[in-house]
């Protein structure tokens, strides 16, 4: 495929991404009892998107996603957690060479270091950057940010380790495997 | 239901209307941007009163608004609370001085008129926003907003990807709900009576084929827009895109003088925070 329609792709990726997380997120979240956290689906959605589309495409879906959903929810956009979601998503395409998924060949190796990866991001987004740009932008109390933050963390990464997870091999599956076909001798 | 989870735009003649996409979505970013930085209370209780009368005389019907009013209400309470909660003595540690109202400085629980301040300021960065975001969702098209992001510097891609998302979100939606009731016809419980498990798995069983009729539905649309030689060119003209008139001018000074006394309060007070204890 040229370039050229890969850049077409991603546009309409990020669009139908967006619109697919927007969804996700207003429909289908369970909430926890902490405010603003919830176990949130969409998170789960974006390593397949990442996966197939690469690091344009997963961050700004998750950006313009959150913040449209942000929008519509609370009247503006909580933009430290906005940002934060982009870059995650950033960072879930930045894998997408490891995992390969369109080679329709997922080993178990390969899923468990993403998850590892998938848990390390998630903790650098949501314990780390998040919470200290709540305290500088929003000059939240440490407590309750950083709070938000863990439970954030977790709940995000055990969405994608379970429903990512599931979307990838399930994926995987349905592509034709690289080298299956013979040539008749 | 459908009607009231999504506010969306609504034809009618008032300056607002008539103002470009651009020039909205200019002030509603500088606003934002400016009131998440500021904590001088004077300026906050300014710009949510301007943000009202904007409201007002956008003539929306409060019946439109009122579902995600109360949403925002009850986020905007629980949230203090929360801020309450976690750290009473917050307020007077910001402003480094104690006004007590009732309990002591040294235990965990009290009320200090710092704090009151504090939680006041934080209400009104919750709310102040609110009345613009609506104003700014229920008098711009949603495709003109598109060719407003590319008016304003953001790569025509990244403005076509957004209106592709506006676009797609009705289908979205009509699709999840298809799913849904299919999987709940096939007995796949997902309501609030089944157990937390139950309702994953019926959530699991509704995404994949929202996911994957959506990835085949993201092949479709790419091919249809390569071959109509999308992306071939560096910059493209949007059917909808609107000339600046004098109107748009005035009301770009007016937000550039609101951004710049922001700015100027910044130096006023020495930081952030407008300290009215000293």
């Amino acid at each position: 495929m040229s370039n050229k329609n890969r850049s077409v792709q991603t546009v309409v990726a990020t669009g139908i991404g967006a619109a697919i997380i927007f969804v996700l997120m207003k429909f289908i979240a369970i909430p926890t009892g902490i405010s603003n956290t919830q176990v949130n689906v969409a998170e789960g959605f974006l390593p397949l998107l990442a996966a197939i589309y690469g690091p344009v495409a997963a961050g700004l879906a998750m950006f313009i996603g959150h913040s449209l959903n942000d929008f519509v929810t609370y009247g503006s956009p909580w933009w430290t957690w906005v940002i934060v979601d982009g870059l995650v998503g950033v960072a879930f395409g930045l894998f997408k060479r490891q995992l390969d998924i369109q080679s329709g060949k997922i080993s178990a190796a390969k899923l468990v270091l993403f998850n590892v990866y998938q848990i390390v991001v998630n903790f650098i987004g949501w314990v780390l950057l998040a919470p200290t740009g709540d305290i500088l932008i929003y000059h939240e109390p440490a407590s309750k940010v950083y709070l938000q933050g863990v439970v954030t963390w977790l709940l995000n990464s055990a969405s994608v380790a379970i429903i990512g997870t599931i979307l990838l091999i399930l994926y995987a599956k349905t592509r034709t495997k690289r080298g299956s076909l013979k040539k008749e001798k | 239901m459908a009607k009231n989870l999504f506010v969306g735009y609504n034809e009618r003649d008032t300056f607002l209307h008539r103002l470009s996409g651009s020039t909205k979505l200019i002030g509603f970013v500088s606003l934002s941007i400016i009131g998440m930085l500021t904590f001088d209370t004077r300026f906050l209780l300014g710009i949510f009163l301007f943000s009202v009368i904007l409201f007002w005389k956008s003539k929306i019907k409060f019946s439109e608004i009122s579902f995600i009013l109360k949403v925002i209400i009850a986020f905007a309470i629980f949230n203090i609370i929360l801020v309450y909660v976690f750290s009473p003595s917050y307020g007077m540690s910001i402003y480094g001085s104690q006004h007590m109202i009732f309990g002591d400085p040294n235990h965990f629980f009290n009320l200090s008129w710092e704090e009151l301040l504090y939680l006041f300021n934080v209400m009104l960065k919750y709310t102040f926003a609110v009345p613009l975001a609506l104003v700014f969702l229920l008098t711009t098209e949603p495709s003109e907003f598109a060719a407003s992001l590319n008016k304003i510097g953001i790569s025509y891609r990244i403005s076509y990807s957004v209106e592709i998302t506006l676009r797609y979100i009705p289908d979205v939606q009509r699709d999840y709900r298809t799913i849904s009731l299919a999987q709940q016809a096939r007995g796949y419980e997902i309501s609030k009576k089944a157990n937390l498990m139950t309702r994953a798995k019926g959530a699991i069983q509704i995404i994949l084929p929202l996911i994957f009729t959506s990835l085949d539905r993201i092949e479709t649309v790419s091919q249809a827009m390569s071959l109509r030689r999308f992306g071939r060119h560096n910059k493209r003209t949007w059917y909808m895109a609107r000339r600046f008139k004098m109107a748009d001018y005035l009301a770009l000074f007016l937000i550039l003088l609101i951004v710049i006394i922001g700015i100027t309060l910044f130096k006023v007070n020495n930081g952030r925070f407008w300290n009215p204890f000293k």
